[in-house]
């Protein structure tokens, strides 16, 4: 009687609080209660764009109407649509995302490789310099770039993105020789040496023993050039000005756009400009992102896994 | 003999390396340190912008001094930024720490909870927080502003009300800014080896012990790496204030390009000594957290 009460009790305790083989149940509330907490901080500003995207400006008055709209009124989106010029800048975007994404990815492998396989004078150096170029704010190179730039009729012209980032100097350009180059180090050289005695030349070992074992470091690069690229409005809205326009880039200025399309002056109560329709405009700036998030994420948070962006 | 095909050896392995950064070494001197020098000589200059090109006036340090003793609002912007920058990176460091701890184990879901919680690296742009902070959706609902959280508030002293202010008022946007910093330490959580965790557990040690004496210190480099990140981070957000200030100041009448350049180096300077301070602070600890 007294070992089977002490029985249960010992199971109980483990249900409550676990063994060593298994989480008790005190520990997986809590931490589900955690995850879930955490989780709506994250997700609330997207629930709150999205619920207030749909809202009607009868719902937007009412002050009983929160987070369930009494409608789903699609109006938004398509002011929003108009004002964003949205088949314009979302192809701008992608252009001047995808473009420079491409090139900065295969060039800063070159130099990651380079730094990673060969011994030469001034390695340090440059690693230090490539820290440097991570770490200088871009206003304190920004003017005279852009005062070149102007010089030579490429201000508002996407090569005034593509230029920098096939020479290496791509936005966050150091972060991803540092992924590259950490890469590279970790792979084993065996293959390349062999190669090498073989008689394969160093582009060709790269291009057909390198580049393939690092293939998750290649998919990390990209879609982080890609995501940055796309977010980045300081140096596109100096760059680009006046030229393409991407979709942060109208975002930016969407009271001033949304004003010339519908001047305050002479459309009714209803079609002036509310914060619902800010905010399916902010819906629509990120839609694109969102869905590249969706259909890669399995890609993206397994290569990272892979690559391991410690940096050590 | 042998000593020379050594030589030579050597000198061509240096020269494919020269090849592979040849590219860079020219992009680093085109884009990144030349207009550094040219910015620097800007601030050392009243520039005035003409039609055929620009006009420089060199005025020593007339910009830096303006900048630093007669500018009602750029030292008070720095200081701004000093201290949300050190109120910020603990709270992200410690908030992604935690986050990737979680993510570590195993537990059903977790794929969903992973896809949300690295949500905040693809979508955090000037422009989108910019809208959703103007909307009132990036701060802790409505703390600031509950009666007894104000009174408390104006309680305290001036130096410590705005730390604490910006921490109410900014809690999301500051976790919004932890997404490759979970990644970072998720990674190195990873490397860790899982038999010590099993040597751990057979010698009685408690997950609390095991936190502290393996999982921290093995977090150490992460951390200073996350620390740095977190700084750069916040600190060439299109939003920061700062930025905003000298970017305006560029194209004003009164301030012009000298001027912004000069401030431009002022807050680079005070960035990298807070640089400088966090990655002292952090390499000490995690010495002390290795030994």
């Amino acid at each position: 009687m007294q070992f089977l009460r002490r029985l249960n009790t010992d199971r109980i305790r483990s249900f409550l609080f676990g063994s060593r083989t298994r989480y008790g149940m005190v520990f997986t509330i809590v931490l589900y209660a955690l995850l879930v907490a955490i989780g709506f901080v994250y997700l609330y500003p997207l629930l709150f764009m999205f619920v207030s995207s749909v809202k009607s400006p009868a719902d937007l008055l009412n002050p009983m109407v929160q987070w369930v709209p009494a409608e789903f009124y699609t109006g938004n989106y398509e002011k929003a649509f108009l004002v964003l010029d949205y088949p314009a800048t979302l192809a701008a975007s992608i252009l001047v995302s995808i473009v420079p994404s491409i090139l900065q990815t295969f060039i800063t492998s070159l130099i990651g490789y380079g730094l990673a396989r060969y011994r030469f004078w001034g390695r340090n150096l440059i690693l230090l310099l490539i820290l440097a170029t991570f770490i200088i704010p871009p206003q304190n190179t920004v003017i005279p770039q852009m005062l070149t730039y102007r010089e030579f009729g490429l201000l508002g012209n996407p090569l005034s993105l593509i230029l920098p980032a096939l020479m290496g100097q791509g936005f966050r350009s150091a972060i991803f020789i540092l992924i590259f180059y950490q890469t590279f180090l970790s792979l084993p050289k065996v293959l390349e040496e062999a190669a090498r005695i073989d008689g394969a030349s160093d582009l060709r070992i790269f291009f057909t023993i390198a580049v393939p074992s690092a293939l998750s470091a290649y998919i990390v690069s990209f879609i982080f050039s890609i995501v940055w690229y796309w977010n980045e409005t300081f140096l596109t809205a100096i760059f680009l000005e006046g030229g393409v326009t991407t979709l942060p880039m109208q975002l930016s200025k969407f009271v001033q756009a949304y004003e010339n399309l519908y001047p305050p002056g002479t459309v009714n109560i209803f079609d002036r400009l509310n914060e619902a329709v800010k905010m399916s405009g902010t819906f629509l700036n990120i839609l694109p992102l969102l869905v590249m998030y969706f259909l890669l994420q399995k890609w993206f948070v397994e290569s990272v896994e892979r690559t391991g962006i410690t940096g050590e | 003999m042998n000593l020379r095909r050594g030589i030579s050896l050597r000198l061509r392995e240096a020269l494919h390396g020269y090849g592979f950064i040849l590219v860079w070494a020219l992009g680093f001197s085109l884009f990144t340190f030349l207009p550094l020098i040219e910015t620097f000589r800007y601030s050392l200059n009243e520039v005035t912008v003409s039609a055929t090109g620009i006009d420089l006036t060199f005025v020593q340090w007339a910009n830096y001094t303006r900048a630093l003793f007669t500018d009602p609002n750029f030292v008070e912007l720095l200081i701004g930024y000093t201290v949300e920058t050190l109120v910020s990176v603990p709270i992200v460091l410690i908030f992604s720490m935690v986050i990737a701890l979680f993510l570590n184990l195993d537990f059903k879901f977790k794929g969903l909870f992973r896809i949300i919680f690295f949500l905040p690296v693809v979508i955090t742009s000037g422009p989108v927080i910019k809208e959703l902070t103007a909307q009132g959706a990036t701060s802790a609902p409505g703390i600031a502003s509950v009666p007894a959280v104000a009174e408390f508030l104006l309680e305290l002293p001036r130096a410590l009300r705005n730390p604490v202010e910006y921490l109410l008022t900014s809690f999301i946007l500051i976790l919004w800014f932890s997404g490759v910093q979970i990644l970072i330490y998720l990674a190195s959580l990873q490397k860790v080896d899982r038999s010590i965790y099993e040597a751990a557990a057979i010698d009685g040690a408690s997950a609390w012990e095991t936190y502290w004496k393996i999982t921290l210190p093995s977090l150490s480099t992460a951390t200073v790496v996350n620390a740095v990140y977190t700084i750069i981070a916040l600190s060439h957000f299109s939003e920061n204030k700062v930025i905003q200030y000298i970017y305006g100041q560029t194209y004003n009448v009164h301030g012009g390009i000298g001027y912004a350049s000069a401030m431009a180096f002022i807050y680079f300077g005070v960035m990298v000594v807070l640089l400088g301070i966090v990655y002292a602070f952090l390499t000490q600890w995690a010495k002390k957290e290795s030994n």
